[in-house]
């Protein structure tokens, strides 16, 4: 039978994954998969809890989950018109090159 | 538990079809079709001449803007579906505060839209 | 091994080695599609841990609109004309970091008694999410709409100024 053991693991591993994803690319884009990926496994984390711990309201883990897929698709929405404003302003969304800001 | 499989076997079932399908189709046609490629077939045509640079698709940024509008309405189209399920046990506040829900997303599309955002020039 | 568990087991692999495949890919808009993969394999988990209506939604947003809008992204941003969108020089700092964070969150739950799966829970069906939703979390439901709006608007503006000025 699977327990909420092997849920977290997946979970674990996916936001690790999604951590280094956000963290080592250099596309601008890039870095938001790696975001995105990063906002699934906490949903999958608030799914495994909502089915496997008893609760008064076993409901509540998959509404917070749908207002996590909420906020994960308008923040998708800026982040990648940001993206496009800067590439049409550089040339460039390369996250190395982009350093304005380094002193 | 049980009765979960039962009901979503015909999707594993039509998952795997498709996949077989289209992998038969993949390796059929590369086994089928004759296949000899030179620098000539590979070049892009443009009248007769050698392409000069780099082959570049400009996409339009309005596209984007379409994307964005359908992305926000397709979340909307997702509280609708519990919405209209549950509306007769809710009640009234539910309506209430669904209309209230959607004239603020409509104010962003008429937003949207008196900028002049949604009209290609 | 219940059936259960294969059908775990296999979408955990499937998963977990999409994402993979978004860090290994040099091409980005490959990348992209891995990530695709990988998110319709946790909307399985979804379906798998009896709720439904998270798996509708994982395909009908990851899977369609947010797919759409990271490709759209990636296709005005000239994703394929990059010459390295490979890893960048960080990589041994960010491999170090999530490495440890792995570790330590593997360890952690490892280690951590959970409570036992709390008996046989039927399908969570869209009817009782619905009445949940419209009568316990109707302030967040409507602040979710202020902020769908603010991206919408934030978006439009951001994305079509360059325009105008020109």
């Amino acid at each position: 039978m699977i327990s909420l053991e092997h849920v977290l693991v997946v979970g674990a591993l996916l936001f690790s994954i999604g951590l280094f994803i956000a963290l080592s690319r250099r596309n601008a884009v890039g870095v938001l998969m790696g975001i995105e990926l990063m906002l699934n496994s906490v949903n999958l984390n608030l799914i495994g809890f909502a089915r496997f711990v008893e609760a008064p309201r076993p409901i509540d883990g998959q509404v917070f989950a749908v207002f996590v897929i909420t906020v994960a698709a308008a923040e998708a929405a800026v982040a990648l018109a940001l993206a496009v404003a800067v590439y049409r302003l550089r040339q460039t969304i390369d996250v190395d090159r982009l350093n304005l800001l380094k002193w | 538990m049980q009765a979960l499989f039962e009901n979503y076997l015909a999707v594993l079932l039509a998952a795997g079809t498709g996949c077989i399908l289209v992998i038969t189709a993949i390796i059929g046609a590369k086994l089928l079709a004759p296949y000899s490629p030179n620098r000539e077939k590979a070049t892009p045509y443009e009248c007769g001449m050698l392409p000069i640079g780099r082959v570049r698709t400009q996409i339009h940024v309005r596209y984007y803007v379409y994307a964005i509008l359908f992305l926000i309405f397709d979340v909307e189209a997702v509280f609708l579906f519990p919405w209209a399920v549950s509306l007769v046990q809710a009640g009234e506040v539910a309506l209430y505060s669904m209309i209230v829900f959607i004239l603020i997303l409509g104010f962003g599309l008429g937003y949207a839209w008196k900028k002049g955002a949604l009209e290609w020039k | 091994m219940t059936v259960a568990e294969v059908v775990f087991y296999l979408l955990a692999l499937l998963s977990v080695i999409a994402a993979v495949g978004v860090v290994t890919v040099p091409n980005v808009v490959h990348a992209a599609l891995f990530l695709i993969l990988s998110l319709l394999g946790v909307a399985g988990f979804y379906i798998l841990l009896s709720s439904e209506f998270l798996a509708l939604v994982q395909v009908l947003i990851y899977g369609g609109a947010v797919a759409t809008i990271i490709l759209f992204g990636l296709m005005l941003t000239g994703g394929r004309d990059l010459p390295a969108v490979g890893p960048g020089a960080q990589w041994p700092l960010a491999l170090l970091v999530s490495g440890a964070l792995v570790v330590l969150l593997l360890t952690a739950v490892l280690n951590t008694t959970w409570p036992r799966d709390a008996g046989e829970m039927t399908l969570i069906s869209i009817n009782t999410l619905g009445s949940v939703l419209f009568r316990e979390w109707l302030l967040p439901f409507e602040l979710a709409s202020l902020v769908l709006l603010v991206a919408l608007i934030g978006a439009v503006v951001i994305s079509s100024q360059e325009e105008r000025e020109s």
